[in-house]
């Protein structure tokens, strides 16, 4: 264990130990004084996973009926009523059927067309509590119960048929769930890729001269998806071996890492988990907020009235969330910056 | 460039992008047309004075420069200093239409401005899952618990005292060269391969963390990490890999971390995918099992052509990129160019680099420059005359264990085209004639 300091100090080391010895745990280590031992306390605070095996699923339980209730109001603006949205994040659910269940694995992954959802690759229920647990709300991760957490994974599962309009999921019975997992058996750990020892899956040779290869170009960058990434010339040092082109005038510049401070406010706000400035995401685009609203008399207190305390209907279907957390001072501020854009 | 041939006062100076008419004239074959417009703009230069300069030589040489005859900038003009206001082109950036979220997203390192292996900190590919925090560090805990004799809270200050180590590592995103796998879709080396940094990391082993908490060492077999942010991602990790070269480092490249890195504290996994370098670390557990994780169950995961998902998939294989000339580059004429580029494992050491200028037919070895570190970016170059003609440029690294880094076709054969992550194959480009250089695939 010392093995890692200078001999000459071992036998002072070896004293202050004996010194020590009993006074404190973390002391008696071979790093003397560095570090101290976590309460029980501080350990339960922070102990928050669950293995495939539930060691560590706490107590409690949820229904679907619960679980939808929870979904509408902490999750369906990001993920969709149905978990189908895949305006946030691809579906949640969708793609597996009856026969999947019976058989553990999902036939639709072998499909190329296919969007691969949450539910046709969950391999452990547990993996989803947890998930669900420490990450989300996505803007408001840990802040469910442990009840709501048993709910939402309760009506993601009947969402996806694997479970009955009247379920109860809990920490009693998640072990059936697992049993009729869609996907359980639909995972291999029999790879190379683990172990920095393992054998890899494919066997280049490096030949050096008049190789055997037909020099056919299957795959060149399409002329017409240049414009996507924004002013490739712009990408590049004006000075060395090449130059890049500056022509197509497709796109603007992409918008590179940017940090004003009210961007700054706007992000610990929570508002750009929805928001972004020049593009719709959850929310309209913060632009098109300003165009729409620019020189109309009353709209920002209108605004900071909604910011508040949330609403809908003037972008779509999707409502924003109240946001309580905002002071009413940061309200202004970030609406103001908002119709100014 | 030919300065003796080339000079004359010129606006605008196509040494520096090519305007849509010259790139039209490039792509129309007429590669002398960078000459021709010298010569152009030299004639139409009619004013006596101008044209004697023009027979003198280079003005950025005859007329000196204000910064040769005025006073500069004084110290800490900048207190911490920045790039040079002509590098704003080199930027971390997004591929766009990749992600929906700029918090659950992920920026590429501009790979094809580097030079050497280090990358600078500001310019370290990003990805997070629930956006980056800036975290006080006197307020930062790190826990080790689990199967321990002590489970224990270490402040900054703590492991700041315990012995210290740095180390050269790449990190590379387990999705890099993900949009790859099908088809040509990006157009550049930033997009291709720039979730790859490669960075001098400080900090203390998780070896001696995992010591001084005295942990089971017959059971002990996995290690649990996790982040302090929202989303308090969480990975697996191998005992074995803890122990031969885990790190919580504090320190990249000399300072400290930079925030979107996991500043005050990150883990760091030698040859392990990007994601497992937990950031914003927070806790340690030593367990019996591996934890099955949203990151090893949902992503992450390799999906085979038969549908079975291959998890834990975690050490980054041999590869290499020529990082110039790449992709939407232009070659400025025919004739000599270093051709350089990055070569890594995690496996190990580099132990050779090929490169071939005719799309694999016949290979040549480049020089690899020191240092050559284990699971760290390996630099190569090599001499390149170009004839004008069209090429296809590409690079095939070797590792210590004697592994080829593999065609997309073989990686396709066993694998199928919709894995995502992995995709270490031999990478393409073609030069054309009028010196444009694209992405492609051939194979
Ligand atoms: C503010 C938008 C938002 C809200 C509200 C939200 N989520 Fe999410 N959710 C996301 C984003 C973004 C991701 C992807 C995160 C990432 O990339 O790591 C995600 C990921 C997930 C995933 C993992 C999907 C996968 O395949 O990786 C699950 C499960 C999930 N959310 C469930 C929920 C539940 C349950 C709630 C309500 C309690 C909820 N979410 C509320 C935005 C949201
Ligand atoms: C969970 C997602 C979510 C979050 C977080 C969020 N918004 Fe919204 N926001 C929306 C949606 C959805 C709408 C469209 C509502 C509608 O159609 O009326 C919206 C609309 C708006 C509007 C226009 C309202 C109108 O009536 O035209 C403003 C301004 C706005 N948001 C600002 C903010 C600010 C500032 C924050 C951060 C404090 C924020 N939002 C956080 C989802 C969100």
């Amino acid at each position: 264990m010392l093995r890692s300091i200078s001999r000459a100090w071992v036998p002072a080391f070896a004293a202050m130990a004996l010194a020590l010895a009993g006074a404190s745990a973390a002391l008696a280590g071979p790093y003397p004084g560095v570090g101290r031992s976590a309460t029980p306390a501080e350990i339960a605070a922070w102990d928050i996973d669950v293995r495939p095996d539930f060691k560590g699923l706490p107590p409690g339980s949820g229904s679907v009926t619960q679980g939808r209730k929870v979904w509408d109001d902490k999750c369906a603006s990001c993920h969709g009523t149905f978990g189908e949205s895949n305006e946030v994040f691809t579906p949640l659910v969708g793609g597996t059927t009856a026969e999947d269940l019976r058989t553990g694995r999902v036939k639709s992954l072998v499909s190329a067309d296919v969007a691969r959802t949450t539910m046709m690759k969950l391999s452990s229920i547990s993996t989803l509590w947890d998930y669900v647990r420490r990450a989300m709300p996505w803007n408001a991760p840990k802040s469910l119960s442990t009840d709501e957490v048993y709910a939402a994974v309760a009506y993601l599962l009947n969402l996806g048929d694997i479970v009955a309009d009247d379920f109860v999921l809990s920490d009693a019975n998640i072990a059936e769930v697992q049993a009729r997992l869609p996907n359980r058996n639909g995972m291999t750990r029999d790879h190379g890729m683990w172990d920095v020892r393992g054998k890899p899956d494919v066997a280049n040779v490096a030949c050096m001269k008049d190789c055997a290869v037909e020099v056919n170009v299957s795959s060149i960058f399409p002329e017409s998806a240049k414009g996507a990434f924004g002013d490739i010339a712009q990408q590049n040092r004006g000075v060395g071996a090449t130059r890049s082109g500056r022509g197509d005038k497709a796109a603007p510049a992409l918008a590179v890492a940017k940090a004003s401070s009210m961007d700054d406010v706007a992000s610990r706000g929570g508002c750009l988990a929805c928001h972004s400035i020049d593009k719709r995401v959850v929310g309209p685009a913060f632009k098109d907020v300003a165009a729409k609203y620019r020189g109309e008399p009353g709209s920002e207190a209108k605004l900071v009235e909604k910011v508040l305390n949330g609403g809908g209907g003037a972008w779509g279907s999707i409502p924003m969330p109240p946001n309580p957390a905002l002071a009413e001072s940061d309200a202004h501020a970030l609406v103001r910056w908002v119709l100014g854009l | 460039m030919k300065p003796s041939r080339a000079a004359g006062r010129l606006t605008p100076a196509p040494e520096n992008f090519l305007d849509a008419g010259q790139i039209a004239a490039v792509q129309a074959g007429r590669r002398e047309f960078l000459r021709g417009a010298f010569l152009a703009a030299a004639a139409a230069i009619a004013a006596p004075e101008a044209e004697a300069a023009t027979q003198a030589g280079d003005p950025a040489i005859l007329e000196l420069p204000e910064h040769s005859r005025g006073l500069g900038q004084p110290v800490v003009a900048r207190g911490y200093g920045l790039p040079s206001q002509f590098e704003k082109n080199l930027q971390r950036r997004e591929s766009p239409g990749l992600t929906r979220v700029g918090a659950a997203s992920v920026s590429f390192a501009p790979l094809q401005g580097l030079f050497g292996i280090i990358t600078p900190s500001g310019l370290h590919f990003e990805r997070h899952h629930q956006g980056w925090w800036d975290i006080d560090p006197s307020r930062h805990r790190l826990m080790v618990m689990g199967m321990v004799r002590q489970a224990k809270v270490y402040t900054m200050d703590d492991l700041m005292r315990l012995p210290a180590v740095s180390r050269m590592h790449f990190i590379e995103c387990g999705a890099n060269t993900a949009m790859e796998w099908g088809n040509v879709s990006v157009p550049t080396v930033q997009y291709t391969h720039g979730m790859l940094s490669c960075c001098e990391f400080t900090g203390v082993k998780l070896a001696t963390l995992l010591d001084d908490c005295g942990f089971d060492r017959r059971n002990g077999r996995f290690v649990l990490a996790e982040g302090a942010d929202g989303s308090s991602l969480t990975r697996t990790l191998s005992m074995e890999r803890a122990l031969d070269d885990g790190m919580v480092a504090w320190a990249m490249n000399g300072e400290m971390l930079r925030p979107e890195n996991g500043y005050p504290l990150r883990l760091v996994a030698p040859g392990i995918q990007g994601v497992s370098w937990v950031k914003w670390l927070r806790r340690i557990e030593v367990g019996d099992q591996p934890w099955g994780t949203k990151d090893e169950v949902v992503h992450y995961v390799d999906l085979m052509p038969d549908g079975t998902l291959r998890q834990y998939t975690s050490i980054q294989e041999c590869k290499s990129v020529i990082t110039s000339p790449s992709g939407g580059q232009f070659l400025l004429d025919k004739g000599f160019y270093n051709v350089t580029g990055l070569a890594w494992s995690g496996r190990g050491r580099v132990k050779r680099v090929d490169v071939s200028a005719d799309g694999g037919r016949n290979w040549r070895t480049a020089r690899i420059e020191s240092p050559v570190l284990p699971k760290c970016l390996t630099r190569f170059n090599i001499d390149w005359v170009w004839d004008g003609g069209p090429a296809i440029l590409q690079s095939r690294a070797i590792d210590e264990t004697g592994y080829v880094q593999p065609k997309i076709s073989q990686l396709r054969a066993v694998r199928g085209k919709r894995s995502i992550y992995h995709n270490n194959a031999i990478q393409s480009w073609k030069v054309a004639e009028s010196g444009e250089v694209s992405n492609a695939q051939v194979y």
